[in-house]
């Protein structure tokens, strides 16, 4: 497997209004292989997002490599044309649904980014068409936006993404703004478009629930990379997290607080049953062992 | 007397046209002074309507609302006075600041309500403060500031209005673990130390669990459960059942119990679990001071 993204020392500050500098990206190294489902994690100005817009060139880095597809992005001889390449391999899903819709009908606005690209209508039809079947929202294509709910709006917008067929999506806290309901009709779409598509997936989030569904875990601190690893390696350094400003699952929570009475259990188990079923048996067993 | 009184409400949108929607269903509540209470229910349950009934933004169809003992409606031309006594905190409130500075911003309020200029800049202070805005900021445009201060400044313009009743739409929207803890708990904090009665509505179970005395959850219309957080998320069979979600801790318990470890089904916290497994181990809660300190 290869990298599809590759960053070496990328770094991106600005200037406040006082004139201080702010490092919002620091020194950040990574390599993501084609396929993976990356969940990205960090508190508010902990540089995720900037990160994210530094991959698609919509900010350009103060200095560090971007690698997309083994091509240099940030190599002094590349072409306006080449970037316009480059962009396309990488589409993005913002945070409001309603920001990303700019057309009044739903496949019309899936069509808008293909139709930009100079796409041959017929081609353009069988892309929408299938964008829309991918995200479960072909039964509302001649349907006005402004009247869908928050995550079918934010369906059609991943659907506007899909259409223009990158072969990674970076979706920057797109699950924020919805309801229960809305949230999980997106998290399935990704995950979908992961495991079946096979699309490179990166998930800024502040849902601890949502990092526990990816293959990796990368956690994001004062601009660098404060952890990264399998979500069960990730959710088991409780102390670290907290101390990040972070939340574990409810599950970790739970058996590390158990862990502090006297037991000893493990702390990657995120699914309930499992959790209860091991918590259960090692609280039985202490209470066994000091009768 | 209560903070708010529903008595027979009944709201319907697009009455006599074709898309008539029943929205609120024979709505019978109380709310008590100084409490801090959530409504839950899902998208399209009727808790927006419902909110917008409770400071005259809609008029019910049937029914009374009162507020503070008064009907709201005894008197249509006087609705204004209500909105000052309840207010509306809408969901990303920060898109609805305006002004040139914080400072001014706040003040749109009271200075509506037609208060003298001293008053006024008390008011400013005490709700920055309140609402965990540094005073440096006053003075800045609403426009300079990030997205968690935009948030605590246009709480604070409703908080310096004092209101009888603070009603917040989903106040923690879009916030980092982080920053939720941070408004909520100010939230809390402001409806303790000023006696204002509290309703935050929001689909987070855990932070309701956290920050609530008592819960109102709704469903199709119609108030389906009323009570303390312990008898509400004890009922998780029903919530799940309606599409809502329960803490997951609360399902945690709910599968202790089924491998024979009976913590009791009112556990909606996780410290809170933590204490009742202790005394189910028969430790003492001297022994487990100090060890259960983080999250909730």
């Amino acid at each position: 497997m290869s990298a599809i993204i590759k960053t070496e020392h990328l770094c991106y500050s600005y200037h406040t209004e006082e004139n201080k500098k702010v490092q919002a990206v620091n020194d950040v190294s990574i390599e993501i292989e084609e396929g993976q489902f990356v969940a990205i994690l960090g508190h508010n100005g902990s540089g995720k997002s900037t990160f994210a817009k530094l991959l698609n060139m919509i900010l350009t880095p103060e200095s560090g490599k971007i690698f997309i597809d083994g091509k240099e992005l940030t190599s002094p001889d590349i072409t306006e044309d080449d970037i316009y390449d480059i962009r396309r391999q990488i589409g993005m899903v913002f945070q409001n649904p309603d920001n990303q819709i700019v057309a009044t009908i739903v496949e019309e606005d899936v069509a808008f980014g293909p139709e930009n690209l100079g796409i041959p209508s017929d081609e353009i039809r069988k892309r929408v068409d299938n964008a829309l079947e991918t995200v479960g929202m072909k039964k509302y294509a001649r349907h006005a936006p402004h009247k869908l709910s928050g995550g079918q709006k934010q369906r059609v917008a991943i659907a506007g993404i899909i259409a223009m067929m990158p072969r990674c999506i970076i979706f920057d806290e797109s699950t924020a703004m919805l309801d229960p309901l809305g949230r999980r009709e997106v998290m399935d779409t990704i995950e979908r478009l992961n495991r079946k598509d096979g699309k490179t997936v990166l998930h800024i989030t502040h849902y601890m629930g949502e990092a526990t569904r990816a293959d990796r875990v990368i956690v994001m601190r004062h601009g660098s990379v404060y952890m990264d690893g399998t979500p069960k390696e990730i959710f088991t350094r409780v102390d670290e997290l907290w101390e990040a400003g972070l939340e574990v699952p409810q599950t970790t929570e739970f058996m590390h607080g158990l862990n502090e009475l006297g037991l000893s259990l493990p702390l990657d188990i995120f699914e309930t049953e499992p959790c209860a079923e091991k918590s259960a048996e090692a609280i039985l067993k202490w209470i066994s062992d000091h009768k | 007397m209560s903070i708010v009184e529903l008595k027979d409400v009944n709201f319907v949108y697009g009455q006599g046209t074709p898309y008539e929607i029943n929205a609120l269903k024979n709505i019978n509540l109380t709310v008590e002074h100084g409490s801090i209470t959530g409504l839950i229910g899902h998208t399209g349950s009727g808790k927006s309507t419902l909110v917008q009934l409770l400071n005259g933004l809609l008029k019910p169809s049937s029914g009374q609302v009162l507020i503070d003992g008064t009907d709201i409606w005894a008197e249509p031309k006087k609705i204004r006075d209500i909105r000052f006594k309840v207010g509306l905190v809408m969901q990303y409130p920060e898109y609805q600041l305006f002004d040139e500075t914080v400072r001014d911003d706040i003040a749109f309020g009271p200075k509506n309500m037609g208060l003298d200029e001293e008053e006024i800049k008390k008011r400013v202070i005490e709700a920055a403060e309140f609402s965990g805005l540094d005073s440096a900021l006053l003075d800045k445009s609403p426009f300079d500031l990030s997205g968690g201060q935009k948030r605590r400044a246009a709480l604070a313009g409703v908080m310096a209005m004092n209101p009888k009743l603070l009603v917040l739409d989903e106040p923690a929207a879009g916030l980092d673990p982080r920053g939720r803890r941070e408004i909520l708990g100010r939230i809390r904090t402001y409806g303790r130390e000023s006696g204002t009665s509290v309703m935050i509505v929001s689909h987070s179970m855990e932070d309701m669990a956290k920050y609530c005395d008592r819960i109102l959850v709704m469903c199709g219309g119609q108030l389906m459960m009323e009570g303390t957080c312990a008898e509400v998320f004890s009922r998780y069979n029903e919530l799940i059942e309606v599409g809502l979600d329960v803490p997951q801790i609360t399902k945690i318990a709910a599968a202790l119990k089924k491998h024979g470890v009976d913590i009791g089904d009112d556990v909606y916290t996780v410290n809170f679990a933590l204490a009742r497994v202790a005394e189910f181990m028969g430790l003492s809660l001297d022994q487990i001071e100090g060890r259960l300190h983080h999250g909730s």
